[in-house]
């Protein structure tokens, strides 16, 4: 268990392996399928972007409401392959980590190894358990699209653990080869 | 005689069914849950295990949705034939639009599946009716999480690949999700019917109470088989590898066409939901 600052730096990024667990506390940027469409749309325009990924982390997720006296609602990750297709643009731009669950795609690991970034997940459907570990929450840009609208978040001692680090290792094929019975394709 | 239901009552039930379901994880998902960390190899599964466990309580206590994918409002309505609604789909539409806002849930259903624009309140539910005996209406409310529904298939096998080929699709289902679906899984079939059929089959399946065999016994076997092959894929709580993919398998037939062996699999998370009221 790592406590880890945000946001990343390269070295730090250097020292992490697949299957290391963290707890991160700093700036998320939070956005799912519609909020990375208009970025990527912005980016093909040349136009300037509502938040700069140079250095930063974004979490898919879109967050139930509020209720009375809370900042946010359930707010666990949402499944990161939706998301492949906007990766490279942004990692273009300096995004050096992506927050969500699930496997990414081929071409989007090759394109975090090739920009040096790394893929991290947290547990999904622990809505109401990550929720608490949000203090700070605002909209940055597109709040029109309600719970897919660009966030900014503040966390403490958020946890995930690392999926695809910078060695190209992944967390998902090596855990399920490694509780993998005979007769049985990983 | 027929028997009225008031709408209002319906209202009321759906709404409440609704926001409860996604705020109780219920009874038999717990236990099923607890046993499975009783159960699992591996220390990260373990401790996966142990913090579903510990969202489910906040959920409950701090009435939060468990997660905040609240799910695609699924309904399903047993109505007796003896009994009378006015306005049943006006009347469940109604209760999920009042149980989203009293909830607190999040709103994510699109109009049209091309210009993506959300309803706002959740609506409309899908509504499955079945008329069956007597004078009263069963509604089971199972909201449904993308993550997933996303990883569900079906089939259109040939009667000749048997129960083989049946195991081998299911655990080929599971297998491709991986850990997307939000592992330990409880794993819907449909075995039979036709194209439409088998995929209402494999949903039914999933309101079984979480591990409850199958009455039948050629069902039950069919079950444990494909249990014991899905344990082995290794995939474990939230994929991260372990030796608890799955925490049930249901399977549901029903009468099928002599050329057709249909199969439906439908994968439903750790946070299986569904609540039910007879009024």
């Amino acid at each position: 268990m790592r406590q880890v600052q945000l946001p990343f730096t390269r070295e730090v990024l250097k020292e992490l392996a697949a299957g290391d667990e963290l707890y991160l506390t700093g700036t998320l940027y939070a956005a799912r399928d519609a909020a990375h469409r208009r970025l990527v749309e912005l980016i093909r325009r040349g136009e300037p972007l509502p938040f700069d990924p140079a250095g930063q982390t974004v979490y898919y997720v879109g967050p139930s409401p509020a209720p009375p006296g809370r900042i946010i609602g359930a707010a666990g990750p949402t499944t990161s392959y939706r998301m492949d297709p906007y990766l490279e643009p942004l990692l273009e731009r300096g995004l050096l980590a992506t927050i969500g669950k699930g496997r990414r795609g081929r071409e989007a690991r090759q394109a975090m190894l090739r920009h040096g970034a790394v893929y991290l997940a947290a547990v999904g459907g622990l809505g109401a358990l990550l929720s608490q570990r949000i203090r700070a929450v605002e909209v940055v840009a597109f709040p029109e699209l309600g719970t897919e609208a660009l966030r900014r978040m503040e966390v403490a001692a958020f946890p995930v653990l690392v999926v695809n680090d910078l060695a190209g290792r992944d967390l998902y094929e090596e855990g399920a080869v490694r509780y993998l019975r005979e007769g049985e394709a990983p | 005689m027929s028997r009225d239901i008031p709408r209002a009552a319906v209202v009321q039930a759906v709404a409440d069914l609704f926001r409860r379901a996604n705020q109780e994880l219920g009874a038999d998902m717990v236990a099923a849950l607890e046993a499975a960390r009783g159960e699992e190899a591996s220390p990260t599964g373990r401790r996966v295990l142990e913090q579903i466990l510990e969202n489910a309580r906040l959920a409950r206590t701090e009435g939060l949705p468990m997660c905040q994918d609240t799910g695609f409002p699924v309904v399903f309505a047993f109505l007796g034939e003896d009994a009378h609604v006015d306005d049943l789909a006006g009347a469940v539409d109604e209760g999920i639009r009042r149980g989203t806002a009293a909830g607190y849930l999040r709103a994510s259903v699109v109009r049209h599946p091309l210009d993506r624009v959300n309803t706002g309140d959740n609506t409309p539910a899908l509504l499955h009716l079945t008329l069956v005996a007597g004078d009263r209406l069963r509604l089971a409310v199972t909201p449904k999480g993308a993550g997933s529904e996303n990883m569900s298939r079906l089939a259109m096998l040939r009667p000749a690949d048997g129960e083989e080929g049946i195991v081998d699709f299911v655990v080929e289902t599971v297998r491709a999700a991986g850990p997307n679906p939000c592992p330990p899984l409880v794993v819907g079939v449909g075995i039979g019917s036709n194209f439409e059929g088998v995929a209402l089959l494999a949903k039914r399946a999933l309101l079984r109470p979480v591990g409850d065999p199958s009455p039948d016994p050629r069902l039950a076997a069919l079950e444990r088989r494909i249990a014991a092959r899905v344990r082995d894929l290794g995939i474990g709580p939230a994929g991260f590898g372990g030796t608890v993919t799955a925490l049930a398998v249901h399977a549901e037939a029903g009468p099928t066409h002599i050329a057709s062996l249909p199969v439906a699999v439908n994968i439903s998370c750790h946070a299986t939901r569904h609540a039910e009221a007879v009024l």
